[in-house]
């Protein structure tokens, strides 16, 4: 089966032929199989906010290129627009792209601008308004009303609106309390699970990540420097502190109580996971 | 896309041009556009084109970026040109219908011509080769005189400055805008120019919110950190004449002169 988003040596210079020449994306092969879950993570600079703004034709390639279901997304100026629809992407801080008068109409721009009928734009507003919890009451308030939390819900309605077979997220959680976070991750989780549509999640909380993503990528300096699922990724811990990031910390623990002689695998990487470990092995002593 | 936009950009380095007093550099601006407009004849125009060829070299900007900067204003050059070669009086040289191009009016585009792209040179010069503070600093100190008319120069040139620094940010602010509302199928490329206008609005209005919101905690800032204006303020750079500055000033003048000298024998 074609994966649904393939990228083929991709590959963004910025500033080409300044001296503030640099390559922001290197020559990257990547294959995202439909419906999967990839959790994107590296540090500030890695170059993920350039790669996805491939993903749906916002920035042209220097070289290389990205299939969406086997087709060149850069093949003609219609291919290119018309991917924008298939690949939502929700940028950070999404809160600041509403522009409406009112939460109905702002979730709306999307669909309308496929020149969907109208009862078409109202049954996906509505659908995409469900997904991440905004009432019907709140349809007609302007969106500089609502709180932080809730805005940044109306953004990626807006997006979730177009019904695109990809949905990318760039850190949707980042400047959210923990409490909106964590129903924010619930209700992305719940969207992907009743749509069965492909993720594509970028995020420095390694916890979250390492919870809800089936397969890992670890970006650094432009290049894709690990590739897997979270189990393969998060047992090289050296490697990941080494780039800058972090391992969540059930392995964290997990790793300090090997080191004190606590013999329990590698590849623990959720707090669950981890509690159920610690209570077989507390069991076995317990025997002993 | 937008990044492109030379407006007064700053291209840093460490000449004897950047390293020159703000204050210095703006007096030298103003000599430099009495002397281009002085000039006349030959002599004059060789002259000028010798100057700016030799501060441009001593400032170590690198012509072509000074010449990208020509490009917004390459109609009104084209303009001029055309005007002046057809609507001068003169020895006929050509003439195509009710249409001559004269001896006197090819002559006279040239030297306009000249003087638009030196003119733009010059300017460039200065906001290539002063960062945007020390040239609002500079100013402010050069106004300084006007304080005693109650003419608010610090306040003034407080907000030029934060004008000129919340230009980068408002322009990295429309692209992130603009690509967000791209990904929602916006499109600003196609259709008629009523649609076309109809499609800055969903850029328009967040631009409008985050401009004010960003005075706003701007505004908050400053107030936090006590600022009640000019009075009693200290600089962290104080600005002082060196030896470069004064030599620059008398060249300045002599310049000056010898145009009006030019003018005088009628070379």
């Amino acid at each position: 089966m074609t994966p649904i988003l393939k990228t083929e040596a991709l590959t963004h210079r910025y500033s080409v032929g300044t001296p503030f020449e640099n390559t922001a994306i290197d020559s990257i092969e990547l294959e995202i199989p439909r419906g999967q879950f990839v959790g994107l993570i590296g540090h500030t600079g890695s170059g993920k906010s350039t790669f996805i703004q491939h993903l749906n034709g916002l920035l042209k390639p220097t070289a290389g290129t990205v299939y969406y279901e086997g087709k060149d997304i850069f093949a003609s100026k219609v291919a290119t627009r018309d991917v924008r629809f298939k690949v939502g992407l929700v940028f950070q801080y999404p809160e600041y792209q509403l522009f409406e008068e009112t939460v109905y109409a702002d979730i709306a721009f999307g669909p309308k601008n496929q020149k969907l009928s109208a009862a078409e734009v109202d049954e996906r507003v509505r659908e995409a308004a469900a997904f991440v919890g905004i009432s019907d009451d709140m349809f007609e308030k302007s969106p500089l009303e609502l709180s932080g939390g809730q805005k940044r819900r109306v953004a990626i309605a807006g997006v979730i609106a177009m019904r695109p077979g990809v949905l990318v997220l760039d850190e949707p959680t980042a400047g959210l309390d923990p409490e909106a976070r964590e129903s924010l991750f619930k209700n992305i989780e719940d969207y992907r699970n009743s749509t069965g549509s492909t993720v594509v999640l970028v995020t420095h909380s390694m916890d979250d990540v390492a919870r809800i993503a089936d397969r890992l990528v670890v970006m650094d300096h432009g290049r894709v420097v690990m590739d897997g699922t979270p189990e393969q990724v998060f047992s090289r811990p050296e490697e990941l502190t080494a780039m800058g990031l972090t391992v969540p910390v059930a392995t964290q623990i997990a790793m300090e109580l090997r080191k004190r002689g606590v013999d329990i695998p590698d590849a623990i990487y959720t707090t669950s996971y981890l509690s159920k470990v610690l209570l077989k092995w507390k069991e076995v002593h317990d025997h002993a | 896309m937008l990044k492109d936009i030379t407006l007064g950009q700053y291209f840093p380095g460490d000449s004897v041009v950047h390293k020159m007093d703000p204050r210095t550099k703006l007096i030298m601006v103003v000599l430099y556009i009495v002397a281009l407009f002085l000039a006349d004849g030959f002599a004059g125009y060789a002259v000028m084109i010798l100057v700016t060829a030799g501060f441009v070299w001593l400032s170590k900007v690198p012509p072509k970026s000074l010449f990208k900067g020509l490009k917004p204003v390459l109609i009104i050059i084209v303009l001029t040109a055309v005007l002046n070669v057809f609507y001068t009086d003169g020895t006929v040289l050509v003439q195509v219908w009710k249409l001559k191009i004269t001896y006197e009016g090819i002559i006279r585009a040239v030297f306009m011509v000249l003087r638009i792209v030196m003119l733009i040179c010059g300017t460039f010069l200065l906001t290539y080769t002063t960062a945007p503070v020390a040239l609002t600093d500079g100013m402010e100190l050069l106004l300084h005189p006007l304080n005693k008319l109650k003419v608010p120069v610090h306040e003034m040139s407080m907000m030029m400055s934060m004008a000129l620094r919340f230009i980068p940010t408002l322009i990295e602010e429309t692209d992130k805008i603009m690509s967000a509302q791209k990904a929602r199928g916006a499109d600003f490329e196609t259709g008629s120019l009523i649609d076309r206008a109809k499609a800055l609005l969903p850029i328009l209005v967040p631009l409008f919110i985050s401009a004010f919101r960003r005075a706003d905690e701007l505004a908050i800032a400053m107030e936090s950190r006590c600022y009640n204006g000019g009075a009693g303020r200290t600089r962290m750079k104080q600005l002082r004449y060196e030896r470069r500055d004064y030599l620059a000033l008398v060249f300045g003048v002599l310049l000056i002169a010898g145009m009006i000298g030019l003018q005088v024998v009628g070379v």
